[in-house]
């Protein structure tokens, strides 16, 4: 039984640690010579995808980034943690910052489609966005079944049973394939790209291409009117005793 | 943004869970040969006194005073019944000139964070606290100065720099706690002393006040200024036995723009300082920080904190650390030091941190070995400089020594610097283990011309074992100029200088 072939996406993004600060005309967030590094679910997705390889359940692993000339470290580093191929997909300039989930999701539905893909596996979310919407819409688009926000991940002959992350607690479900699947935080823990193998990555392929290459239009579909700082936190204010603390709370019409 | 990244934060609180009844801990006076000087007892006249200085800032009440007396090892306890907390330098110095008038003894104390016992009472000497003088004065961007009270905390004067793209000029595990006064005080050295040098060479200015109260303003932003004798740095490193530090004025480099942490693991100590001298030449001037832990260092961050090992278990690991000012140029340099290392053999395995969270992740396996540590059991603790060639003979050589009576023996430290931390852990305190451990320590690092305490200062448990790094000539020196300074001895009595 051969295994499967999947794709990885491995977003480009502000590094979890760094403060993000609002850019003064207020159209963003200021990204020039900020720390950028891989989201952190997207790593959850691709120790997933080596985990699979490790055990034979996968034979290949494509990962891609779309984005400006940069995004070649975010696939260096992917390349070193297990990844086979990379496949960059240059959006430079205007483009970039107007580049949106929906467009993204047919990027990635076509290279699916071109790399005879059995399993894609996506973060549950990036973190610089939040919008979590580019698994579903890239299932939407194929036609594939989609386990998302999944914290366990077997494969059972033609299937996968996924456990997904719901408000209510577990859900299990079973899905065919080929499928999307969205990597939650607590899906694994992701290793560290060791030495050896960075050095080998060095000779993994990565090749370059454009969305028109995949006949993609990338044209925004909403527009971003303005970003902001959330509202200054007040000062709390100490008080006496149990009464003063009742009628400040009737003040604010909370009792 | 916010939601995914609360959703991401399941780092650990570093809370060190500690049994609060430090009845525990046992008095240092009942477990050390030490007599009480001959120093006037605290009445209810000076405790007036006191509150007529600082109103409510006196501290009376025996729980509270539990922690004042208890060093952060939980090794040493005093019997103050009153600590002080003054806000400015003028109480202070009021404070100082009633405990001269009455020979009262007093141990200055910041962030209680000190390893030797330097800043907590032996006896009832009072207990003067700099925690609440924990004012920033002024930050200059462009000279990189900063000015402050010395009870500021160490990383919370790094993070208000940090906005303004400057950093402090050291930095250690204790840095969340420590203040700037004790770093001071102890000449404190940390991870990034190879890069930013020592406080004697980063501090330009104090404001000290001395024994009898007068204030010694040798305050100062200048960079260069060879009027006189230097006098700050006699107190720099002192340990509060020649006055207390009220302010100070310290040079603040630029923060680096590009950060990056290698962590790689080697076969045997040879092969760690090969790697080092690699780095230094590979990565020069970029180079921030080289530190080094052995296998057993490792396990015991791994059981008590739950961190997890990088890469495979080795024998030795180094962390090496790199600050530029561009991302490129320095992963450039870091690539060409791997494949070297790689290709001569000198690592068998290695990572690289990706992001800040690995970044960080890194570091803390060095940083915490002190609190796994504490919750092995009871530690030994030995900061020597040694020259690196046989810097864990000295480990291997302890540890066959001990190997009957001690949990475990660990290494690690500066290597950068020729700095060892060598610990010792037992079950329980032990005189038999002690006996083990010292003089034979001491011994075998003074025949290879080391010190006794490379960074963590003499403080009370080193006083001592001083003859084993300086001469008498030198030391008679010493006492002539404490005796100069504090003719009657009340500033932190017990500590740094041999008792006779």
């Amino acid at each position: 039984m051969s295994g499967l072939r999947v794709l990885v996406g491995c977003k480009r993004v502000i590094d979890y640690a760094v403060k993000v600060r609002v850019r003064p005309d207020k159209t963003g967030v200021v990204t020039e010579g900020v720390k950028h590094s891989m989201n952190p679910f997207d790593e959850i997705a691709l120790e997933e995808a080596v985990r699979l390889k490790e055990k034979s359940v996968a034979s290949e692993i494509v990962v891609v980034s779309c984005g400006p000339k940069q995004c070649q470290e975010t696939l260096r580093t992917a390349l070193a943690v297990g990844a086979d191929r990379a496949i960059h997909v240059t959006v430079e300039g205007e483009e970039y910052e107007q580049l949106q989930p929906l467009a993204v999701a047919k990027i990635i539905a076509k290279l699916a489609q071109q790399e005879k893909t059995d399993l894609v596996i996506l973060g549950k979310q990036a973190i610089d966005d939040d919008s979590a919407q580019t698994g579903q819409m890239v299932a939407g688009i194929l036609g594939w079944p989609q386990a998302t926000f999944a914290s366990k991940l077997l494969k059972e002959d033609g299937y996968l049973k996924v456990t997904r992350e719901v408000d209510g607690g577990l859900e299990h479900i079973k899905v065919k394939l080929p499928a999307i699947v969205t990597a939650d935080l607590r899906l694994n823990e992701p290793r560290y790209a060791t030495l050896p193998n960075i050095m080998k990555a060095k000779k993994k392929p990565i090749i370059t291409l454009t969305p028109k290459d995949l006949g993609v239009d990338t044209s925004p579909r909403f527009s971003v009117l303005s970003v902001e700082d959330p509202p200054q936190r007040e000062a709390g204010s100490k008080v006496a005793n149990v009464d003063e603390l009742i009628a400040k709370l009737k003040a604010v019409g909370v009792v | 943004m916010l939601l995914s990244r609360r959703l991401l934060q399941t780092q650990s609180v570093r809370v060190f869970a500690r049994d609060s009844s430090s009845s525990v801990v046992p008095l240092t006076s009942a477990h050390y040969p030490v007599k009480r000087h001959d120093f006037a007892r605290v009445t209810e006249l000076d405790l007036q006194e006191f509150r007529s200085i600082l109103g409510d800032r006196v501290v009376t009440n025996a729980s509270e005073l539990e922690s004042y007396n208890t060093d952060w090892l939980r090794n040493l306890r005093g019997q103050s019944t009153v600590a002080l907390r003054p806000k400015t330098t003028d109480e202070v110095s009021r404070i100082l000139a009633h405990c001269s008038k009455r020979r009262i003894a007093v141990v200055p104390q910041g962030g209680n964070t000190g390893l030797v016992g330097g800043s907590n009472p032996v006896f009832d000497e009072v207990v003067l606290s700099l925690s609440l003088m924990n004012e920033v004065i002024s930050v200059d961007e462009v000279a990189g100065t900063l000015v402050c009270q010395s009870g500021c905390v160490l990383e919370s004067l790094d993070a208000m720099l940090a906005k303004r793209g400057l950093m402090m000029p050291l930095d250690l595990g204790a840095k969340g706690s420590c203040q700037i006064g004790g770093n001071l005080s102890t000449n404190a050295g940390g991870l990034r002393l190879m890069r930013y040098g020592s406080l004697h060479g980063s501090i330009l200015g104090i404001e000290v006040v001395l024994s009898d109260g007068k204030v010694l303003d040798l305050m100062s932003t200048l960079r260069k200024d060879n009027t006189g004798y230097d006098l700050k740095q006699l107190f720099i490193g002192a340990e509060g036995t020649l006055g207390v530090v009220t302010a100070i004025s310290v040079l603040t480099p630029p923060r680096p723009k590009a950060v990056n942490v290698a962590f790689v693991g080697c076969s045997s100590f040879e092969a760690v300082r090969q790697t080092y001298l690699m780095a230094k030449r590979f990565l020069g001037e970029i180079l921030s920080a080289v530190e080094f832990m052995d296998a057993a260092s490792m396990q015991l961050v791994e059981k008590h904190l739950a961190l997890h090992n990088p890469i495979s278990p080795q024998p030795f690991y180094v962390l090496a650390e790199t600050s530029g000012s561009s991302d490129a140029h320095d992963k450039m340099k870091l690539d060409t030091f791997f494949e070297y290392i790689m290709k001569e053999n000198l690592i068998n395995d290695g990572s690289i941190a990706t992001d800040y969270t690995k970044l960080r992740n890194m570091w803390a396996l060095r940083e915490r070995i002190t609190e796994a540590l504490t919750r092995e059991g009871v530690t030994y603790k030995y900061d020597v400089s040694l020259p690196m060639a046989v810097m864990y003979d000295l480990v291997m050589e302890t540890r066959q020594r001990c190997v009957s009576m001690a949990k475990c023996t660990v290494g690690y430290g500066h290597i950068g610097d020729g700095n060892l931390h060598l610990n010792i852990v037992g079950e329980t305190h032990s005189k038999q283990l002690l006996q083990l451990i010292e003089p034979f320590v001491f011994e075998w690092t003074a025949r290879h011309r080391g010190s006794i305490s490379a960074e963590h200062g003499l403080g009370f448990k080193k006083a001592d074992y001083i003859y084993y790094s300086k001469s008498k000539e030198a030391v008679n020196v010493m006492k002539s100029l404490k005796q100069l300074f504090d003719p009657q001895g009340i500033l932190n009595p017990y500590k740094t200088l041999p008792q006779q």
